[in-house]
């Protein structure tokens, strides 16, 4: 990766990681006793290995003056590594917890593996790490072949990737030595927080920059949506993270919000990190993967427009449907809902848009599992998004609030569409991104497809069941005019499906662990010596051999 | 770029675009999203104009309903408690012994007992009441500071060790921490105790260490668990010939007992649960021992 970097461009990055470690110094110095401080010697470690990694690779040859003639794909393939790492990592202290809720002894009286400091890692872990690393990956990849035009900067995407991973590092680490924010899905204290906003900017001028040298008329509906999910990440983090810290050597601050408006505030953050983190930012990886591999040309660029504006404007309005029935004014429970109900529109207008773009390529998806992965993340799409305007529906959400059927209904999204898609997405731009006529074994993504549509059924259904049953007992009330259930009742009522919904959780961190496998065999499998025929129906060509994109001659014929 | 170019394998128009390979067709919007779109906007127009909805400058508007979430819950509240009311208020004028030999009234003690004690008390005591270490059996004949209704009532309102200015206090001294017996004299004392509820231990131990347990018993025990180790609900002491220790009743736990003392805590319930509450609490209780054979 550093041979990929002029001379002028590795001094720039040991610049930027002796600032970083100088930080890291600082921290470690003025956070003596508290955990910034530990944090502190692990910035100033990050610095120092990347200083190291730069210095071994220094005195390499510099490029070829013509490396612009060609697409950067480095930044992609590391992304790629990454978000299987923390899939493995997020899914792994998922069934953790999820084993914790049925059987509390697993925390083995230690501190840091208690309920409360390992869930976040979880959520944070799959959400961040593997989703947020995809992303990063695949918009990158998919930036550069959508504009026709390579990345603007060297250095910019890498300081975007590892500066990404060493925020969700810190935010990891943070939770099991107990710091947080206590605000779910922005649990990382405000230095991590100040960090990620430095390399979140970096990413959205890298993006725009590439658009701005794009050779193409238009910009694709991805790029819509990557550039929806970059601005829009960015703007909710800033707000939803106001806080001052208690001193400049205190992991501890406090947020600029209290009472109602923090949970407001936070729920317009934690909902619209739904739409354009877990929701935008995937559309986009599907508008491009799905269509690709699938040889066929979308269905609808109007139905592609009228969703992309529809989900832009609506979601915005959605996030007080978390607060119904709470001390927030009915009036913004009103919108909230209503606004819930009309984004059902454009969001089966999406997944609509990428089944019917499957016509004439069903074949493909029976033959196909890559392409299986993305037509069932499209399925399940549409089916949490029907979910979630039906439980913003105040008389439904009076029923599923605070239940399972939430959980449920999350990991409906979360497994059934965010990571099917990715692992679609990754399975075809493994052998596109290392040069691969195919993946290691096509049987294998099969196996890991099955995996995951069991673990994801599993899931779903146990926590449909214990939700709905909790929500029951919760309002039952018997002849004498008071309550029938205990708490202690329903959570007794709850531990076969807590059982099963571990399972459930475990087939699908095995299915991952077959993906990694996979693709870690696919990387270290030398590429055949000959090209392989195009247009086979197992691996269609897709981007292999990579589109001519640099030469004059080659831009004249492309235009 | 070629004007009205098609998908051979559709015959729809493309729009002409194409980024990468990929391609798009001309189809226009189904007429099912509008429809669809429509629908919704119009439901929750409706929906705005009967419900509060948008914000006014100093307010917000009301909606032609006039649904107000608070008074509606203010409402249903009070509505449940009149209905309630039919037997609540016949528990709170009874007496205990009236309760009791009152079938009907005992039916609604054991359904809401049993819920109001599985979200207050089962924490600690167990959803079926017979405690853990360190936390009573409340199933038993047997109590700390007396069994009968208006001493269990006493307790649940005030606790034990608690916050509450009536509470209920019971230490037992760390009789070896602070240096009041010396080791092989608790453990002379434990012998004697064990001797007293344990008829096979008793066949073990020397009867001259059981003979210097007794004493010891005497002169630093008996003034809170009586000179028959029979307890004192007074200040809390249980009986010691019972079968059922709250910490453990082999040697270990018995020497850890007396060697660091005891002290528990029970939250006070006035404030937090009504008297009719703690009154069928009260009777849930009298009612589980009861169903002891």
């Amino acid at each position: 990766m550093i041979e990929q970097l002029t001379k002028n461009e590795r001094q720039v990055a040991i610049a930027i990681l002796l600032v970083l470690t100088a930080c890291g110094m600082t921290f470690a110095g003025v956070g003596q006793g508290d955990p910034l401080g530990a944090h502190g010697f692990l910035i100033m470690a990050a610095g120092i290995a990347g200083i190291f990694w730069v210095i071994s690779g220094y005195f390499t040859p510099e490029p070829p003056a013509d490396r612009s003639d060609s697409y950067y794909d480095d930044p992609s393939r590391a992304g790629i590594v990454f978000a299987m790492a923390w899939a493995v990592v997020g899914m792994f202290v998922g069934v953790w917890v999820a084993l914790l809720l049925a059987y509390p002894d697993l925390t083995f009286d230690a501190g840091w593996a208690s309920f409360g400091r390992l869930r976040p890692v979880h959520t944070s872990g799959v959400i961040f790490g593997f989703g947020g690393n995809a992303l990063i990956a695949t918009s990158f990849y998919v930036m550069q072949r959508t504009s026709r035009a390579r990345l603007p900067s060297q250095l910019g995407p890498l300081f975007v990737l590892y500066g990404y991973n060493l925020f969700c590092v810190l935010a990891a680490t943070g939770y099991l030595m107990g710091v947080t924010q206590s605000k779910e899905y922005a649990e990382p204290e405000w230095y991590a927080d100040l960090w990620l906003v430095i390399v979140w900017v970096t990413y959205l001028i890298v993006y725009l920059r590439t658009l701005a040298r794009r050779k193409e008329p238009h910009i694709y509906v991805a790029n819509w949506y990557y550039l929806a999910f970059i601005v829009v990440v960015a703007m909710l983090h800033i707000v939803n993270n106001l806080a001052v810290p208690v001193s400049f050597g205190s992991a501890k601050s406090y947020s600029l919000f209290s009472g109602v408006q923090d949970a407001m505030t936070q729920w317009w953050y934690g909902h619209n990190a739904v739409a354009f983190f877990l929701t935008a930012g995937f559309l986009g990886m599907m508008y491009y993967y799905l269509p690709k591999r699938a040889g066929r040309p979308l269905y609808s660029y109007r139905l592609s427009i009228i969703g992309f504006w529809g989900i832009t404007f609506l979601y915005m309005w959605a996030g007080s449907h978390h607060l119904h029935y709470t001390a927030l004014p009915q009036w913004v429970q009103t919108l909230g809902m209503t606004f819930s109900v009309i984004l059902l529109v454009p969001s089966w207008a999406a997944a609509a848009n990428a089944l019917l773009t499957l016509n004439g390529a069903w074949h493909k998806v029976r033959d196909d599992a890559t392409l299986r992965f993305m037509m069932m993340a499209a399925v399940f799409y549409g089916l949490t998004t029907f979910e979630g305007s039906f439980l913003a529906i105040r008389p439904v959400n009076a029923l599923s609030h605070y239940t399972d059927w939430t959980i449920g209904h999350v990991h409906a999204g979360a497994l059934g569409w965010v990571a099917l898609i990715t692992f679609g997405a990754i399975y075809a731009s493994v052998p596109w991104l290392w040069k691969r006529p195919a993946m290691y074994s096509a049987r294998l993504v099969e196996v890991h497809f099955w995996l995951a549509i069991a673990g994801t059924v599993v899931y779903v259904l146990a926590m449909w069941n214990s939700g709905i049953i909790q929500g029951l007992m919760w309002r039952t009330y018997n002849a004498q005019g008071t309550l029938a259930y205990s708490f202690i009742d329903s959570l007794v009522a709850m531990h076969p499906y807590y059982v099963a919904r571990a399972i459930g959780g475990l087939l699908f961190l095995i299915g991952a662990l077959v993906g990694c496998y996979n693709i870690w065999m696919t990387i270290r499998t030398a590429p055949p010596a000959t090209e392989p025929a195009p247009g086979s129906v197992l691996e269609p060509a897709g981007d292999f051999p990579e589109p001519a994109l640099g030469t004059a001659a080659a831009r004249q014929a492309a235009e | 770029m070629s004007v009205e170019e098609r998908d051979p394998q559709t015959g729809y128009l493309m729009t002409g675009h194409e980024w990468n390979g990929i391609k798009e067709l001309n189809t226009p919007v189904p007429r099912l999203v509008y429809v669809s779109l429509i629908i919704t906007f119009v439901f929750s127009v409706v929906y705005w104009v009967l419900m509060p909805a948008f914000p006014t400058w100093s307010s917000f508007t009301r909606g032609l309903l006039g649904a107000d979430d608070r008074a509606a819950v203010t409402a249903s509240v009070k509505q449940a408690a009149v209905a309630r009311s039919a037997w609540t208020d016949q528990i709170a004028s009874r007496s205990f012994a009236q309760i009791e030999a009152d079938p009907a009234l005992m039916t609604a003690v054991r359904d809401t007992g049993r819920t109001l004690f599985g979200d207050n008390c089962a924490v600690c005591h167990g959803l079926d009441a017979k405690g853990g270490k360190g936390f009573p059996n409340l199933t038993t004949s047997s109590w700390l500071f007396g069994g009968s209704p208006e001493a269990i009532e006493q307790t649940i309102r005030v606790g034990i060790n608690s916050t509450h200015p009536d509470t209920r206090i019971a230490q037992m001294p760390a009789f070896g921490r602070d240096g009041i017996l010396k080791r092989d004299e608790i453990e002379n004392v434990v012998a004697y105790v064990r001797s007293l509820s344990d008829t096979k231990a008793a066949a073990t131990i020397p009867p001259a260490t059981i003979e210097q347990g007794k004493a010891v018993f005497a002169a630093n025990c008996a003034a809170c668990h009586g000179p028959e180790a029979k307890g004192n609900p007074e200040v809390g002491a249980p009986n010691l010939i019972t079968h059922y220790y709250m910490h453990g009743r082999d040697e270990n736990a018995l020497y850890a007992d007396v060697w660091g003392g005891l002290k528990g805590h029970m939250p006070g319930w006035e404030g937090r649960l009504s008297p009719v509450d703690r009154k069928i609490l009260t009777l849930y209780l009298i009612d589980l021992g009861k169903k002891r054979p």
